[in-house]
């Protein structure tokens, strides 16, 4: 079943051309890790298919579970199951980590037409996945995000997935900054949602992660296209030779 | 696509719940100021020599002095002769005894407003004044606090049932000279709460005054007084609402507050007067004078103020720390959305020795809001070792509306140690993004982030009280973010 189908598209930032006709597919039970250097598109890409404000679609389609995505207001996409795990979690100073937990899994619910979870459901359910995270339970009780350290940022993040179990889950370098540990934890958390019914799309800098989540298929982006397309051997071609070549190759041609 | 930007702006403009007029015979005394108008008003509610005196000398005084131009808040001059200064509802001439005397309507308008008089449905836990217009209609639990020794009844009644309490206490907080509006109030105001808390009581519920303007073209001018003798604890929440006119009508209170030796008042106000509509028109001029003097050894008075109605807002709750080791706080959410105007804040007179004064003052200004916080941090030479520390945020929800901050610091004692912090934020595209991509409506994604910022005030009001507050601000900010 297809999850995900992008075509074509073309995104700008303001003035800045910033993807340049992406077209991508993603199955469900794949995982498909979009790499590339510095610049080259990829928090854009996740960032659009989310609802990002300030990017605006020039042209191409988004179709996700057969819907045009991109006609949905981000919270809708949401709601169907679409998850974007920040590259840059957001800090709300005052509102309670497990406050925002339950309102967006009560939101969710609420969508499909489930019962809302009342305090105490709730809270076992997130400490079963907090245990499963590593993280502290403390957390749950902190300002969102705030005075978390990158570390356990991106593990919020993933606890918030985890929580979630969206259909498409987005990572957006949710690798980036974590020690090994932290890494491993992570990993973790994103093969525990791999199923044969979701998606999962990486975007990452470096193969590091993926020696811990094999991916079924790696794209390259750069310069606002994908340029090179292929397996697992592609991530490591990548680590071993860098991204320069990729680029020459995409001048030539 | 939509920007967050637009679906802020969208947000904000929610309707004002409160305004509906109450259709009732009402006694009003026609427009105008004058001594005779201040006879009639003391000769309506029965007063004894001294309150006629003491209003008159008010009034006297009042006359050469002019209204204050020092705030940060503009509209036009008052016509003080245009405006009725005594509105009753009728009823008979020895007022209530009991709840089922007071007329039907009003006891409807007060259900609609969610605040059921009918004890046997109130919150448990709660006492209650309604003042309506210029009088209070009906005071509940009136016995059960007398068993604890509290006196907890209207202004008028205090007056007639202890006049030696009132005459004693009465224009020592807030002198009847004390300023333009304060001195006015002292000359006709027509009621408000009383309460005394005996030694060593702790007031067995919180206590709390419904504060409802209903006639046109009136002002309402109360007065509340509350004394907590040595070693008592009292909590008061003061509510406010109004109907919805074009035009602007005048609220000008004055509140005392005494703590003796090891007292503590706990002081709340959610201010919900009507704002204008959303092009400024209407709406309630809010000027008010609070001033709480923590008289006695170790005394503590706590402000916690929820300031979201008031076209214009003007009032800066206040100690006076004179025992030692006395403590004062200020813990203040004012909301400027449309047209509102806020000059709120708070003075901390430290003149004991080792006195501490807390100041969190969280401002959110929307639309064309203009929202300031003024404080004054004064350490006289006496207030060896007092400590203050002042937090005063600003939270910018339009590019139309502007965030003030105005900290007047007197140190005159080298001991102190004073902080001040100041931060101006936004609520940022990426917050609410980040909520909206977890499913969260932006209205509530907006509520979650305001409520977060409040945070620290509104756990200090009193349980039942926070959700009504969170409610409240909800609404009030509806339609009001860009």
């Amino acid at each position: 079943m297809m999850i995900l189908s992008v075509r074509d598209l073309r995104v700008r930032a303001g003035e800045r051309l910033i993807l340049d006709g992406v077209t991508l597919d993603v199955r469900a039970g794949e995982v498909c890790a979009i790499m590339g250097p510095n610049g080259s598109g990829k928090s854009t890409l996740t960032g659009v298919l989310a609802g990002r404000p300030g990017l605006e679609v020039i042209s191409g389609t988004a179709t996700y579970l057969g819907r045009d995505l991109l006609a949905m207001p981000a919270e809708e996409r949401a709601r169907q199951g679409l998850f974007l795990a920040f590259q840059y979690p957001v800090e709300i100073p005052g509102v309670n980590n497990v406050y925002l937990l339950k309102a967006s899994l009560n939101a969710l619910r609420k969508h499909r037409g489930e019962p809302e979870l009342d305090a105490f459901e709730f809270l076992n359910l997130v400490r079963a996945k907090i245990r499963q995270m590593q993280m502290d339970e403390s957390l749950l009780n902190r300002g969102v995000n705030e005075g978390f350290s990158g570390g356990e940022k991106k593990r919020n993040e993933i606890l918030q997935m985890s929580l979630l179990e969206p259909t498409l889950a987005l990572l957006d370098e949710t690798d980036s900054g974590l020690d090994i540990d932290a890494l491993k934890v992570v990993a973790d958390g994103v093969n525990a949602l791999r199923s044969p019914d979701r998606a999962i799309v990486m975007v990452t800098h470096y193969q590091r992660l993926l020696d811990y989540v094999v991916p079924d298929q790696v794209h390259v982006l750069a310069g606002g296209r994908i340029v090179r397309s292929g397996g697992r051997e592609l991530a490591l071609e990548l680590e071993r030779r860098g991204y320069d070549w990729l680029r020459e190759g995409t001048a030539a041609a | 696509m939509k920007s967050n930007q637009q679906e802020l702006e969208s947000l904000v403009g929610r309707k004002y719940r409160h305004g509906f007029v109450t259709d009732i015979a009402s006694d009003t005394v026609p427009p105008g100021l004058s001594e005779d108008v201040i006879r009639v008003i003391s000769t309506k509610k029965g007063e004894p020599a001294f309150m006629l005196d003491w209003r008159l000398k008010a009034y006297r005084r009042w006359l050469k002095m002019t209204a204050p131009t020092w705030a940060h808040v503009h509209y036009p001059p008052i016509d003080f002769q245009g405006i009725s200064y005594y509105s009753a509802p009728k009823q008979r001439t020895d007022g209530p005894k009991s709840l089922d005397e007071v007329d039907p309507k009003l006891l409807e308008t007060y259900d609609k407003l969610g605040i059921p008089l009918h004890e046997r449905a109130r919150l448990a836990g709660v006492a209650v004044d309604a003042v309506f217009d210029s009088v209070s209609v009906a005071t509940t639990f009136k016995e059960r606090l007398a068993e604890a020794g509290v006196v907890f009844c209207s202004f008028s009644e205090a007056v007639q049932n202890h006049p030696a309490l009132i005459e004693r206490y009465l224009g020592t907080v807030v002198p009847v000279s004390d300023n333009f509006y304060a001195t006015l109030n002292s000359a006709v105001f027509t009621d408000g709460s009383f309460v005394y808390v005996p030694k060593g009581v702790r007031c067995p519920m919180e206590l709390s005054t419904y504060f409802r303007i209903n006639a046109s073209k009136t002002g309402q001018f109360e007065r509340t007084l509350i004394i907590a003798d040595e070693g008592s604890h009292v909590s008061y929440l003061e509510g406010c609402t109004a109907p919805m006119r074009d035009e602007n009508q005048l609220h000008a209170a004055v509140v005392e507050l005494i703590a003796q030796d090891d007292a503590q008042i706990k002081y709340s106000t959610v201010q919900n007067w009507y704002p204008g509509d959303e092009n400024g028109v209407g709406g309630i001029y809010n000027f008010v004078t609070k001033r709480g003097d923590c008289r006695g050894r170790n005394s503590k008075i706590s402000w916690t103020q929820v300031e979201t109605g008031s076209a214009i807002t003007w009032k800066y709750p206040s100690c006076i720390l004179r025992g030692d080791g006395s403590v004062g706080e200020f813990y203040s959410v004012a909301l400027a959305n449309h047209y509102q105007q806020a000059d709120t804040g708070t003075k901390m007179i430290h003149m004991g020795r080792n006195t501490r004064s807390t100041i969190v003052s969280k401002g959110i200004s929307a639309g064309h809001g203009q929202n300031a916080y003024r404080g004054l941090v004064k350490i006289l030479p006496g207030a060896e070792g007092a400590r203050n520390y002042t937090q005063c945020d600003s939270l910018l929800m339009s590019e139309t509306c502007g965030a003030h901050t105005f900290p007047y610091i007197e140190v005159r004692n080298p001991t102190a140690v004073v902080e001040h912090e100041a931060s101006t934020s936004k609520i940022s595209d990426d917050q609410l993004f980040y909520c909206l991509q977890r499913g969260i409506a932006a209205e509530d994604a907006v509520n979650m982030i305001v409520n977060g910022f409040c945070k620290q005030v509104f756990k200090e009001l009193p349980m039942e009280f926070a959700v009504e507050a969170q409610n409240l601000l909800a609404v009030s900010l509806e339609g009001a973010v860009g």
